[in-house]
């Protein structure tokens, strides 16, 4: 593969640097004055309904579009800028619901972008074989799938070993295998210290290949953290879900809530634990976050009455619905 | 500057698949050869020389058909790829704006040169080699097969300009159109009604010649038809020539500013556009 190193990149510098950005066409604010930052070999997820300012995130951070407000850094440079027009060549970008030009063949296409970013054609057929499409290189596009198309936004993407890459809903419209293809390649990406920034609103799928995640509503970032910061942040209870033997589950179920007496004098209501019986073996406890140890320790003491423990700590799409529900009240 | 050769190849290769060179070619050659074979037709006893003739005629049609074919090359250039979205990708490359514009302008004009250079070009063989009357007239052929090429490229450039500021193909096929309909044709019928209407004369000649030079494809046939003077004698242009007072390069600059102009529009408004 083709090593071009961009040289007007500076290295000190985030891959990605956006302060107090307001964005907005005519009257309608698209982003209002955000400020996020990726350092470099971090990934970050953008999430949001559609109409949350997430493409004309990634349009801003290419030159595309000039903000309204505030400004854009990539690599330390103004995007804008008739400087950065070399500097893309260090940018791999996937956008949302890509089109080509349905009379070319898959390898044609591949090719014709590879020379305007100045990458030797030999890597082409490295890369069509890396997403799985070199069989149908040959193939005009106009025959290809969904699925392979998407592949080949990929491949155009990764030419040249970009070391940013924006990736705008890379997986919608995707069957779940080839869903989990595309985010192995992205993990490789990420292990080579590629920084990538990842739009979705598959929530369930991107929290695993995320560093941070930005919540976005409206044009607004509503929260920005790790997962567990968002957690913490969200302070959103955990949920245990108990087994027992038939008929077990009432005992188990007073013996919790009578358990509080014997322990700090608090009972289990006033410490904000629920405990409720699903049916007649599983039992069903929810507890916030500090009181994880406590409740679990509370089980432990009940011995052999139970037989199996399911911790599920809140997802991603629970917080998400938290951050949502909060910002509709406020 | 290989990012620009890499555009216009592509232009190039589009062209080709989408059959526009092809049709290009054949218009222009269907054209060119009638332009002949009436041409000789009429003037077989008059010892006209026929490659003038030919060229007359070609060039009072070239002026209707090139702008034409020129516009529709370039209509779809910029808001083609604005509406199927292909701009969007193509525009976060690592090249200029400007670059995108020159780029598919070199594509364009290459397809232009490949058809005029066939049709015309083959015309003015077929012409050497079955008439005995070998010309001396050849090398105003060749600056009209030149001033041709440069007149499709106002109209290619048009096209752009029209393109880069319309928000959807349908529009810029109907601007296209109403563009053609005032550059090639209104606009001399309303310089002939101006001049039919002027009993007074306060039309002068000066100001008719400015006119004219104004409109490209008037510049265009100017250049022609005023070229040499065997050809001014055979359309009868020789008086308007001598007395016009317009150097014979200059309809030439006029052609080489609509280009620039159109081109500088073009990409002006283009760096303009937020996509």
């Amino acid at each position: 593969m083709a090593t071009q190193p961009a040289a007007t990149v500076q290295d000190e510098q985030p891959p990605v640097l956006i302060e107090n950005v307001s964005k907005s066409y005519g009257a309608a604010v698209v982003l209002n004055d955000v400020n996020l930052t990726v350092a470099a070999g971090e990934s970050l997820v953008l999430v949001g309904h559609n109409g949350a300012g997430k493409t004309t995130l990634m349009k801003l951070l290419l030159g595309l579009v000039p903000p309204t407000a505030g400004q854009v850094r990539v690599f330390g440079n103004d995007p804008t800028a008739a400087s950065a027009v070399a500097q893309r060549r260090a940018l791999g970008y996937l956008p949302e619901s890509i089109v080509f030009d349905e009379a070319m063949t898959g390898r044609e296409l591949l090719k014709f972008y590879a020379g305007l970013k100045g990458v030797d054609g030999a890597s082409c057929d490295v890369l069509l074989e890396r997403v799985g499409i070199a069989d149908a290189a040959h193939r005009r596009l106009s025959t290809w799938s969904k699925g392979m198309r998407q592949r080949l936004g990929l491949a155009q993407a990764m030419l040249g070993r970009p070391r940013l890459m924006l990736l705008d809903e890379p997986t919608s419209g995707l069957d779940p295998s080839l869903r989990s293809t595309f985010y192995e390649i992205i993990e490789t990406l990420r292990a080579d210290g590629v920084t990538v920034v990842i739009s979705s609103h598959a929530l369930g799928e991107v929290e695993d290949h995320a560093d941070r995640i930005a919540i976005m509503r409206q044009g607004n970032v509503l929260a920005c953290g790790t997962l567990a910061e968002l957690t913490a942040q969200a302070a959103l209870p955990v949920r245990l879900r108990l087994s027992c033997a038939a008929g077990a589950a009432g005992v188990i179920v007073s013996k919790l809530q009578a358990a509080g007496t014997n322990a700090q004098a608090e009972s289990a209501a006033g410490r904000n634990i629920n405990v409720s019986q699903v049916d007649t073996q599983h039992v069903e406890v929810i507890c916030p976050h500090t009181e994880k140890m406590a409740v679990l320790r509370q089980i432990a003491g009940l011995g052999a009455a139970i037989a199996d423990v399911d911790i599920r700590p809140p997802r991603l799409d629970e917080i998400y619905a938290h951050v949502m529900a909060e910002d509709a009240h406020s | 500057m290989k990012a620009l050769w890499i555009l216009a190849q592509k232009e190039v290769r589009d062209g080709l698949r989408n059959r526009w060179v092809a049709v290009s070619i054949l218009l222009l050659t269907a054209l060119s050869l009638a332009m002949y074979f009436l041409g000789s037709a009429a003037t077989g006893s008059t010892k006209v020389d026929s490659l003038a003739i030919t060229l007359v005629n070609l060039v009072s049609l070239s002026v209707y058909l090139l702008p034409l074919i020129a516009l529709m090359l370039s209509f779809d250039a910029l808001v083609g790829e604005f509406e199927r979205g292909t701009m969007l990708l193509l525009a976060a490359y690592p090249i200029a704006r400007w670059q995108i514009v020159a780029g598919k302008f070199l594509g364009h004009m290459l397809i232009l040169l490949l058809a005029i250079l066939i049709s015309y070009g083959g015309t003015v063989l077929i012409i050497t080699l079955t008439s005995d009357d070998v010309t001396q007239n050849w090398i105003a052929y060749g600056l009209m097969m030149a001033s041709s090429w440069l007149l499709g490229g106002v109209f290619v450039g048009l096209g752009y300009f029209i393109s880069a500021i319309v928000r959807e193909r349908a529009t810029a096929v109907g601007a296209a159109v109403g563009l053609w309909l005032v550059l090639v044709v209104l606009y001399d019928l309303a310089l002939l009604g101006a001049l039919l209407a002027d009993a007074e004369q306060a039309i002068s000649e000066q100001v008719l010649t400015t006119l004219l030079m104004l409109n490209p494809t008037d510049a265009y046939r100017v250049f022609n038809l005023t070229s040499t003077e065997g050809i001014s004698q055979a359309v009868g242009l020789a008086d308007i020539a001598a007395n016009s007072g317009i150097a014979s390069g200059v309809p030439l600059l006029v052609l080489g500013a609509w280009v620039l102009a159109a081109m500088l529009a073009t990409t002006w408004m283009f760096y303009r556009r937020e996509l």
